[in-house]
Order: C-alpha cells, then structure tokens, then sequence
C-alpha cells in the first residue's frame, strides 16, 4: 500500500493556552483516491480539524502532512495558500463582484490568460454548468453555486480537497442527487477528499470511510459498514441510528441478555452494554419461536419496510422486518436476534442506561 | 496579557497599529500638551481663573443649555418618530424626511435664519410688518439647536420604534393594560437606549457648538472660549476653559455609558419576522399633520425661506461669484483630503471590529469616536497651542487642518466601512487564501473590491461634513483661507444677512447631499443587498 496522501497525527487545538482543547488527539490518514468523512455533532470539533488541515488554524499540538511533506508540526506552518489542499465551504464563499468565470480562474495563478480561461472553461463542463460563465454567482440557484464552487476548488487540482458541510444549504431532494453527483466526479478524477458533516446518512453514503468524532476525539474511525454494525461506543452506536440497548451478562462468547442468550462480536465478561440493530432482530410466531415473548406496542410501516416496538419484560425494543410481516399492536409475538450483539465499550457506557431501543438521533440544523 | 502576548497580538494586527497611533496621537497628545501648559501657570493664578463665580455662570448655561435641547429635541422627534413609524398616517415616508431633512441646515444656518427673520430689519418685519425682538441668548440658541439637532434623536428614535418586539405590547395588552399605560409602562422603557444614545449625540452637538452660541451670544464655555480667542487672547485662561469643557463632555460620556449599562442586554430574539400593528388616528390624524407641518415648517421651510428672501435681496446688489468660488474651492481643498484620509484611518479600525471582534477590539473601534467626542472648539485650541510649541511648522498649515478634520470625522466613515466589511465575510478571504492568495493578496482581490463602495460612501460623509464645518475650521484656517462656513458665519455675526445667503444657501446645497448619502445608505440598510442570502 501507498503512503497515505493526509496524516494527521495527535492533532490539538485550543483556542487560547488556558482553554481546553476543542480537538484533542485527534489522529487519522486518508489514503490516495479515498473519501474520509468526519462525522459528529455540531461544536465536537469537526469543522476545527478540517481548518487546521486547510491551515486558517494554527495547530497547538501534533503534525499534519500532506503526501510526506509537513504542513503543520512543531515549529512549521505552512499558510493556507501554500498548501495544495483546496475547501468548499458550507456557504460556497463565492466571490461576488467576480463572474462564474473569474470566480473559477481565482485560483489558477501564473497562468496565461487563455490557459486560465480555458482551464476554467473545463472545470465548469466537469461540473455540467457551460453556459454560465458570465453570471454572477449570486444569480444562481443553490446547486448550481455549489458546484461553481466545487469548480473553483478543482481548478487548480489540487493534492486533496476539504468539504465543509457541503450539501447542508441544498434542499433533501437537491442534496442527494448532488451528492451522489459530486461522489461520482471525484471517483473518476481519483481525488482524495475530507469531508466534514453532521448528518450520518450523508457520512454513510458519502464516504469510503468515516470518523465519528465527539467532544474534540475520535470514537472510531471504520468503513460505514464497520461503524455502523460494530461500534465501538454508544456515542458510536446512537448517533448513527436507532438500535437497542441491551445491559447484559457476558461469559465469553456469550451473553445472558433481556432478550435471551446471544452470540456476542468479541468475547466480554461480567456486565455490559451491548447493541443490536433493529433490522437484526426478528419477530416470529410465540408458540414455534425460541425467542423472547413480548407484546407489540406499536407499528410505523415505511413502504419497503416495517418498524415494530415491541415490549417486552417492561422494555421496548424496535424491530425492522420486511412488509409481508403483519402484526397489529397487541398481537403477542417473539424477539429473535439473527446476529451477534455488539459489546460496547465500558469506559464510555454509562451503567446506569437502561435496556431497551435509544432515542431518534436528535435533530440538527 | 503578558508583554509576550501584546507583540504577538500586535504581530497579527499589524494594519491597525499606525491609524490607531495616528488617532490617539493625534487627539491626546495635543489635548494632554494642552493641560500640560495650563498647570505651568502659578497654581494661585490658576485656582483663581477656574473658581471664580464665571465660572460656575458658564458651567449653569452649558449645562442649561444642553438640558434644555434634550427636551426641545425629545419633544419634536418623540412623536415625529412615533407617527412615522406606529400611525396608519399617510404620507408617512414624505413625514421620514421631514424628520431627517433639518440635518441640512447646520446648527449656524438656523440661527442665522432665526436671526434674519425677527428683529426690526427682519424678514418678518419687512414682510408682514410684524416686529418681534431679534432672536439671541438662551431662547435663540436653544430654538436654534433644539431644530437642527433633533433629526439624530429622530432617526435612533424610529430605529427603535421599528425593531420593538410587538409581542411585549400584546401580552401587556393582553394582561389587561389599556393603550396609555401600554406606552407608557411597555413602550417608553424599551426605547430608553435609542433615548440615550441619540441623547448622547444631540448633547455632544450642544457641547461642541461654537456657531450658535456665539451668533446669539450665548455665554457658554465655547462661547467664552471663542471670546478669549478672539478678543483678548489670554493662553492660560482659554486652556482653563477648553479643559473645564473636556471635563464636562467626559462627564456627560460617563453618565451616558453608566445609564446605558445593562439596558442594551435585555433584547430578546428581536421580532424581526412581524412589525407591530399600526394605530388608526381617527379625526387625529390631523394633529398628527399639523404637528409635522409645524415641526417641518420651522426648521425646513423658515431657514430655506430666509435664505431664499435674502439671496433676492444679493442677488438685486449683483452675487459675489468670484469670492463665493474661492471660497468653494477652499472649503473643497481641505474637504477632500480629509475624507480620503479619514476613510484610509476607518478601513483597518472596522476591519478588526468586524473580523476579531473583543474586548479590547471594541476598545479600539472606539477610538475612532475619541476625535468626534472632543469639543471641537477645545481640540483646535489645543491642536493650536500644540503646534506652536512643539511642531510650529504645522501651525497654520492645510496640513493641520485636514487632519484635525479626519481625527474629528473619522467616527462618520467607520459605519459605512463596517457595514460593508459584514458583506464580505471571511470565508471569501479564506478561500482566496486556499487558491493561493497572500493575505494581502486575499485582501486586495477580493475584500477591498467587496468594500469599495462602502468606503466611497464612508468619504462622503466626511467630505460633506467637513464643507459645512465652522469651529475647527475658524481656529485652524491658514490666514486668508475663507471657507463657505467661515463666510457665512462672518457676514452673519455682523447682520449682513444679504451677503452671507450666497454662501448659507451653498451650505445648504452641500448638506441636503449630505442627507441624500444618509438616506440612501438608510435605505440599504433596511433591505440588505440580495447578494447576502442568494
């Protein structure tokens, strides 16, 4: 394998010497051709590490490098215009005395003037906005900046581009489809990219690989899949979806759980927290079934699919199943888990939560 | 801070050091070489020129005076404000600029045309045979000030009135209170800021005023100050007086921010989305419309007739063109430098206000106000005495001129500047810098395009203010520079009121342009380019 094209290692930054730090040991690499995501809360410290990476922040502690070369360490820091790292901001910062032409020319500096038009001429076609090039920036639509101002941040191509929140000023329908564009586009240039959001579906879809970052750390860094069918943390498992919380008693490869014996991802003993997604649980007929007997409280039919809380032994517990299921609130059915649970890790598992299925995510924005 | 982290600060603050030493120098140094002089004098001497009964007569009109332009103003721009922004009223925009339009007729304009209208050679005597005494003292200067200074209680006034959160009348409403008490108890309190901070203004015009006191002969500290200068030029004695006045202004200041503390906190989430409901006057509303007839009457329509009557009477003795052009063109000579300089000394002071927005930024940005705040009559004599002790090849000079103009206006051109640098968010410079930008680079290429207007608007204000400024203007002049300001004061201090219309009615002009900039930015103001949210 290659030298990863970013490496950050034990980043640290506050904001003043008395302050606590808002990133705090952070480290992560990002190899060549991959898309990183950093996802977490607002105010955890995501949009500071991608700022430090840009270099508008002054790293307190740790190294940054791009492609072996040091860009922020002990003693060095490189400014942000010498750095080849190109950022989309969150509001696009178009230039709005510029044209879309010169807004996408900004950056190709001690080029001719034909190049620099030409060059930008194809980073607007790369984005699909030819015919554009005279308008103001404020004179287009919401999709149509965001790609002028991916344009303006490819033109100069450069090692690694940085999105800051980039799809969150574009309506649902908008944001997918440009997502899903923006994702294709930098498969086929074979860009490395860091990108920063707080919703997780855009993480999950988005990226090659994510960080789920809380309180200025990281909790995991993983493929989507990994995060989300095997975190690490309750942070790690709520904040990615709902799932169900299990207190446990685990004897190895075992666990005594609320909702019978069940197989565990790695070994554990005495009392834990365990996980259990809740399209990885089933429900089955009471009087054939091994599992756990419970009552359906309620039902949320979702077209391809179905969510049941059930509850059982005074705890509700959500259960996807596909739509042929079909029970009525108060049918007595039983819990089956198909896989094995996730033991979450005690240092940041509070004792005292209780079984049974978390909270939506809270809403951001 | 530890002196470690002052240089660092100043490292990567660079730009605001030289306007910040430019201001601070420049207002404190002279006002401190002033006060310097002033106790070298034999403490007996001095003691007996300050506590003596003169004294306390000076302090009692200028405090009564300045007391007396806070209510006359109240009275005119409190209900003016309220009709224009809380009236079904018609016409409520033509009433708007009724309330700003006094602003073009200079506090010495108006009492130049109170003056040429009464009296036995007024115009009300040669119109309509109608003698009243002539205007002076106490009631002239107060009617004089009272007219032209209220448009910036006006103006805070009806910013208030427009950003009340309608839902505290409703629930006061709703919890029983009937319409008066709702006023009263709900309204009035919340306006309490706009009160302070347009008082504090209108009482800074009050205190720095050399014109009006000193055609209506008013004997106030500027006024005593003017006859020391002009008449038996008594250093110590002047340096005494311009310090008293100092010591005032920084009382009035201090008052006004220990009122202020703590009031300015109490906003809630404004009620942006929804203005509150406008009352239908009834049969009313012509008091209303007699009232702001009234009030546009007297400070709009009597200076500009005045004015208007005695330029006939010129005009039939043939116009002075030649001396009205020179003075045109001196009035312009020290005008526009000023303004360019002051805009130039506001870009790096808004921008750290703006961009790193603290403590001791804010103590920085008010720096800017510390030139506006000084009694300009003070700060001339003490830029005068400062010169001539220390730095006589200044003493006299355009040079000096221009820049007590810039020091004294600067706090005009800050405003501008900073709104325009909210437009041009950091983010843009940041991504300049991402694509390869120096700071300065960043800076240049895109924020000062994004600012450019802003700045225009920032030099015109000062421009502006500089053409009809008078009492800098008298003490700083080099010899035989006479301004438009400087002619018509003259020839009004001695009743050529003929004469002195050509430059007055120019005046006029001048100022009514200057109005028309403050409008237009008003304007902007209340709906923020489309740019910002596109």
């Amino acid at each position: 394998m290659s030298s990863p094209i970013l490496s950050v290692q034990n980043l640290t930054k506050r904001f003043g010497p008395a302050a606590s730090p808002v990133v705090h040991e952070v480290s992560f690499e990002v190899e060549d051709g991959e898309i990183f995501s950093i996802l977490g809360p607002s105010g955890c410290g995501k949009t500071t590490t991608l700022r430090c990476v840009a270099g508008f922040e002054e790293a307190s502690a740790g190294t940054i490098a791009v492609r072996d070369q040091t860009l922020s360490g002990p003693g060095v820091h490189v400014s942000p215009d010498a750095r080849d790292v190109g950022i989309v901001f969150q509001n696009y910062a178009l230039f709005p005395h510029l044209t879309v032409r010169e807004n996408v020319a900004f950056g190709l500096n001690g080029a001719s003037d034909a190049e620099r038009t030409a060059r930008a001429q194809e980073a607007l076609e790369m984005v699909g906005l030819e015919g554009f090039e005279d308008r103001r920036p404020q004179h287009l639509s919401g999709g149509q900046q965001q790609r002028v101002a991916l344009a303006r941040t490819l033109a100069p191509e450069p090692d690694l581009l940085l999105l800051d929140e980039p799809f969150s000023n574009l309506d649902a329908l908008l944001r997918q489809e440009t997502r899903q564009e923006v994702r294709e586009l930098l498969k086929s240039k074979g860009m490395s990219a860091v990108f920063v959001t707080h919703n997780q579906e855009e993480a999950l879809s988005f990226a090659d690989r994510l960080a789920v970052m809380r309180g200025g750390q990281l909790d995991q860094i993983g493929t989507p899949e990994e995060v989300y069918y095997q975190p690490r943390t309750l942070f790690v498992a709520q904040f990615l979806g709902r799932t169900n919380l299990l207190l446990s008693q685990a004897a190895g490869p075992e666990a005594e759980t609320p909702l019978g014996r069940v197989g565990l991802n790695e070994p554990a003993e005495g009392t834990v927290l365990v996980s259990m997604r809740p399209e990885h649980l089933a429900l089955e007929a009471p009087e054939t079934s091994e599992g756990t007997v419970g009552t359906v409280v309620g039902r949320a039919f979702k077209g391809h699919d179905i969510t049941y809380r059930v509850c059982c032994e005074g705890s509700e517990y959500l259960v996807h199943t596909d739509n042929r299921q079909f029970h009525e609130p108060g049918d007595t059915v039983a819990v089956r888990p198909l896989e094995p649970a996730v033991v979450l890790e005690s240092r940041s598992t509070p004792a005292e939560v209780p079984s049974g299925a978390t909270p939506e995510p809270e809403p951001e924005e | 801070m530890t002196g470690a982290r002052v240089l660092d600060t100043i490292r990567d603050r660079w730009y605001v050091v030289i306007p910040v030493a430019v201001v601070v120098g420049g207002v404190l140094i002279p006002l401190v070489y002033l006060l310097l002089r002033a106790f070298q004098a034999d403490p007996a001497t001095l003691w007996d020129l300050v506590v003596r009964g003169r004294t306390l007569r000076l302090l009692g009109n200028t405090v009564g005076l300045t007391v007396g332009v806070l209510v006359g103003t109240s009275v005119l721009a409190l209900p003016l404000a309220w009709l224009t922004t809380r009236t079904a009223l018609l016409g409520r925009r033509l009433l708007t600029l009724l309330g700003v339009l006094p602003l073009a007729v200079p506090g010495y304009v108006m009492a130049y045309a109170l003056m040429a209208t009464t009296g036995e050679y007024g115009t009300l005597a040669q119109t309509l045979g109608l003698v009243v005494p002539r205007l002076s003292g106490y009631v002239g200067a107060w009617i004089a000030l009272s007219l032209s200074t209220f448009p910036y209680l006006f103006l805070n006034l009806r910013t208030a009135f427009l950003g009340l959160d309608p839902s505290l009348e409703e629930s006061a409403q709703a919890l029983g209170r009937g319409r008066w008490r709702v006023f009263v108890q709900v309204v009035l309190p919340q306006l309490r800021p706009a009160f302070l901070s347009g008082g504090l203004l209108v009482a800074l015009h009050v205190l720095g005023d050399f014109g009006v006191v000193s055609l209506m002969r008013y004997d106030t500290f500027s006024y005593a100050l003017y006859i020391q200068y002009a008449a038996s030029y008594d250093r110590i004695y002047a340096a005494c007086l311009a310090l008293m006045l100092l010591v005032l202004t920084g009382a009035i200041l201090l008052l006004e921010a220990r009122l202020l503390k703590g009031l300015l906190f109490h906003r809630t989430e404004s009620g942006a989305g929804r203005t509150a409901a406008q009352y239908r006057l009834g049969p009313w509303r012509w008091a209303g419309y007699a009232f702001a007839a009234g009030v546009a009457g007297l400070s709009v329509l009597l200076p500009a007739g005045t004015v208007g009557y005695w330029m006939a009477d010129s005009t039939a003795s043939g116009l002075p063109w030649a001396s009205l052009g020179a003075a045109l063109w001196d009035s312009v000579s020290a005008s526009a430098p000023a303004a360019v300089l002051a805009a130039l000394l506001a870009l790096p002071v808004a921008y750290l206000g703006v961009r790193h927005p603290s403590n001791w930024t804010r103590v920085v940005e008010r720096v800017a106000y510390l030139g506006y705040a000084t009694p300009p009559l003070a700060f001339a004599l003490a830029l005068i005495v400062f010169s001539l002790g220390a730095v006589p090849f200044a003493y006299q000079t355009l040079g000096l001129l221009v820049m007590a103009y810039a020091l004294h206006f600067m706090a005009e051109a800050v405003g501008p500047v900073r709104s325009a640098l909210y437009q041009a968010p950091p983010h843009l410079e940041e991504a300049a810098r991402s694509l390869g930008r120096s700071p300065l680079g960043a800076f240049v290429s895109v924020t000062f395009p994004l600012v450019r207007r802003g700045l225009l608007v920032s030099m015109a204000f000062v421009f502006l203010s500089a053409m009809k400024e008078l009492p800098l203007t008298f003490l700083l002049a080099p010899i035989g520079f006479e301004t438009l300001a400087l002619n018509t004061w003259s020839y009004a201090e001695e009743a050529m009121f003929g004469q002195a219309a050509p430059y007055a009615l120019t005046i006029m002009f001048v100022s009514a342009l200057f109005v028309g900039v403050l409008l237009l930015r008003e304007r902007a103001t209340e709906h923020p380019a489309s740019a910002e949210r596109a």
